[in-house]
């Protein structure tokens, strides 16, 4: 589903009403193999929703590796692919039924994204952190010397900023004018030790892409109104030269309250009591799998 | 058995060349360089298509995740710099982004092993082949001289996959025919001979020439093969070597562990076991010095290659 409009607009309770549904895929697919990660996929799970029901242009209904003519999706920090596999199925890239098949042997998928097994969706591998801005930026600059006018987005967590190859990248995509790619990141101040700012503060972040020489937004990463504005404006701040990226403030958990304000629920399964109580805060919109 | 030389000059330059042929030929052929355009002899390609080369800085993890990115709009991507800075210091990028992501990145790497000379043992890469050999879906090519670098440079382009290609800096003969073909994974057999079977790459296939008129002049026939692919190891064409000469030496600049020579006994050890003597580096890092002092200290030579072949020749007598 070619999505050839501006600015297609959808009501937020629409999408409000997918990110439930995802939510509840989430809880569901890290619960039954008892692992995987849902703190950080709960918490990006309204900004990829809205990335793929209304902002990108894509065609989930036949998957191209070379992406040529559509917008790309890279996800760098690759341990939320519960949250991608949940919306990627959604939109139609693959049978929602097939996310029950996550982690288990042989399934396409696997605990982090990949393209050996040719999940439709997925161009990259992605797990070891910090190598997605790199790729998403060298897929951009052949859209530039495709003369291909779509764009590409990519998402970090915030603790993956800690990673080095993330500025080198950073430096590059200022100093060579690549205005063709969204960078987003999931601020949602934790990782696995704990909160940012006590494992390795990464200091005054939006003034550090500045200083990288990007521009910088930031937006409420649960609030379709605030998220659709500041789409817009990044997608109307590209071509000028400048790199963008948005500062995403989330919460860890989103949506399941007793997996939100804190980094515990970061790679730890809820059991089958705690699932239960996940998904009767999560209304089933479109069906579970 | 006479080897006609076509002049002297580096490997890298093949690869300059082969990489500026590669411009005019194919408009899908990107390149990518650290800081090392001169060094890597890339100054032509950029030169002509500049809006094809992408200068990534000292920087060489964001480089090969560009290289894997620029793949996905159908590019075929080259990256440049030393040999060390596009192994070791980038290995968990070329795993992930593009070895197991299967993206189809060339590799290219200069200034491998001892032979980069006075700049000492952190840029005297000597583990690469080990590394690169280890990950599924990387093809691993060593050739051996200016002419076949350049080669090897235009038939990488044709294949689709990741390779690593790895060349170097010293001005060595050129050996093999400005008209060869180089095919991917097919061993070229230099010389034949029925006591000893020689399998080198790189720089030591020079090497091995002149062990082998060392070794005939003292009546030892020996059969060279110049092993340029390392991975995909041509199996059939050391077996049916070794079938006729029941010994081998393997001869490489490259660390003794996960080079050239495991690769051949992998072979041997499974299919057919003989004598195999190492002509490698053992577990040592370099030094500073020129590149034929260092081939001598650290016994990657001529005399060296000439005394692996005597003793896994009379390593043949023995009977366990």
């Amino acid at each position: 589903m070619a999505r050839k409009v501006q600015y297609f607009i959808m009501e937020n309770t629409a999408l409000a009403g997918i990110a439930s549904q995802v939510r509840r895929d989430i809880v569901r697919m890290v619960s039954a193999v008892n692992s995987g990660h849902p703190g950080g996929s709960l918490g990006c799970t309204d900004f990829l929703t809205y990335l793929y029901f209304e902002q990108m242009q894509h065609n989930a209904a036949d998957f191209q590796m070379d992406g040529k003519n559509e917008d790309l999706f890279f996800l760098s920090n690759g341990h939320i692919s519960p949250v991608w596999y949940s919306v990627l199925a959604r939109a139609g890239y693959f049978p929602a039924a097939e996310l029950a098949t996550f982690r288990k042997l042989g399934a396409r998928l696997q605990g982090h994204p990949s393209t050996d097994k040719n999940l439709p969706g997925i161009r990259m591998a992605s797990g070891s952190l910090g190598q997605g801005l790199s790729v998403g930026l060298g897929a951009a600059q052949i859209k530039k010397l495709n003369q291909d006018p779509t764009l590409v987005y990519t998402l970090h967590g915030d603790g993956e900023l800690q990673e080095g190859q993330i500025w080198e990248a950073a430096m590059y995509a200022a100093a060579n004018k690549v205005d063709n790619i969204i960078a987003t990141i999931d601020a949602n101040g934790r990782q696995i030790d704990g909160d940012v700012d006590e494992v390795l503060s990464l200091g005054d972040l939006a003034q550090k892409w500045v200083a990288f020489g990007w521009e910088v937004l930031q937006m409420d990463g649960h609030n379709f109104d605030s998220i659709r504005s500041t789409m817009q404006q990044a997608k109307a701040l590209t071509g000028n030269g400048k790199p963008v990226v948005i500062i995403m403030k989330t919460e860890m958990g989103q949506g399941v309250d007793y997996m939100m304000g804190s980094h515990k629920w970061h790679g730890v399964a809820p059991n089958a009591e705690q699932l239960q109580v996940a998904l009767d805060q999560l209304p089933e919109t479109l069906g579970d799998y | 058995m006479e080897f006609e030389v076509f002049g002297n000059k580096d490997t890298r330059s093949g690869f300059g060349e082969g990489l500026a042929v590669l411009g005019e030929q194919n408009p899908d052929v990107v390149a990518l360089c650290a800081d090392l355009t001169g060094s890597l002899k890339m100054d032509a390609f950029q030169k002509a298509h500049p809006e094809r080369f992408f200068q990534a800085g000292i920087a060489e993890a964001n480089m090969i995740g560009l290289a894997a990115g620029m793949t996905i709009g159908g590019k075929i991507p080259f990256t440049g710099t030393f040999a060390n800075f596009s192994t070791g210091r980038v290995y968990d990028q070329i795993r992930q982004s593009v070895a197991y992501s299967k993206k189809n990145v060339k590799i290219c790497a200069s200034h491998a092993g001892l032979t980069l000379g006075e700049d000492g043992a952190t840029h005297q890469v000597l583990e690469d082949i080990g590394m690169m050999r280890m990950l599924p879906n990387m093809t691993v090519i060593v050739p051996a001289d200016f002419n076949q670098t350049k080669q090897a440079t235009i038939a990488i382009a044709a294949h689709e996959g990741p390779v690593y290609l790895r060349f170097g800096r010293p001005v060595m003969p050129i050996f093999v025919k400005p008209d060869a073909e180089f095919v991917i994974g097919k061993a070229d057999v230099l010389a034949e001979g029925t006591d000893v079977t020689i399998i080198a790459c790189g720089h030591m296939v020079w090497k091995s020439i002149e062990a082998l008129k060392e070794l005939r002049a003292i009546g030892i026939s020996a059969e060279l093969i110049n092993m340029h692919t390392i991975k995909p190891l041509d199996a059939a064409a050391i077996l049916k070597s070794v079938g006729k000469t029941g010994c081998v030496v393997t001869a490489e600049e490259h660390m003794m562990n996960g080079g050239l020579g495991e690769a051949v006994s992998q072979v041997l050890s499974r299919q057919y076991p003989v004598p195999q003597e190492y002509v490698a580096v053992n577990d040592t890092f370099g030094e500073s010095g020129t590149p034929m002092e260092l081939m001598t200290k650290y016994h990657i030579d001529t005399p060296d290659v000439v005394a692996a072949a005597k003793r896994a020749i009379a390593r043949k007598s023995i009977i366990i």
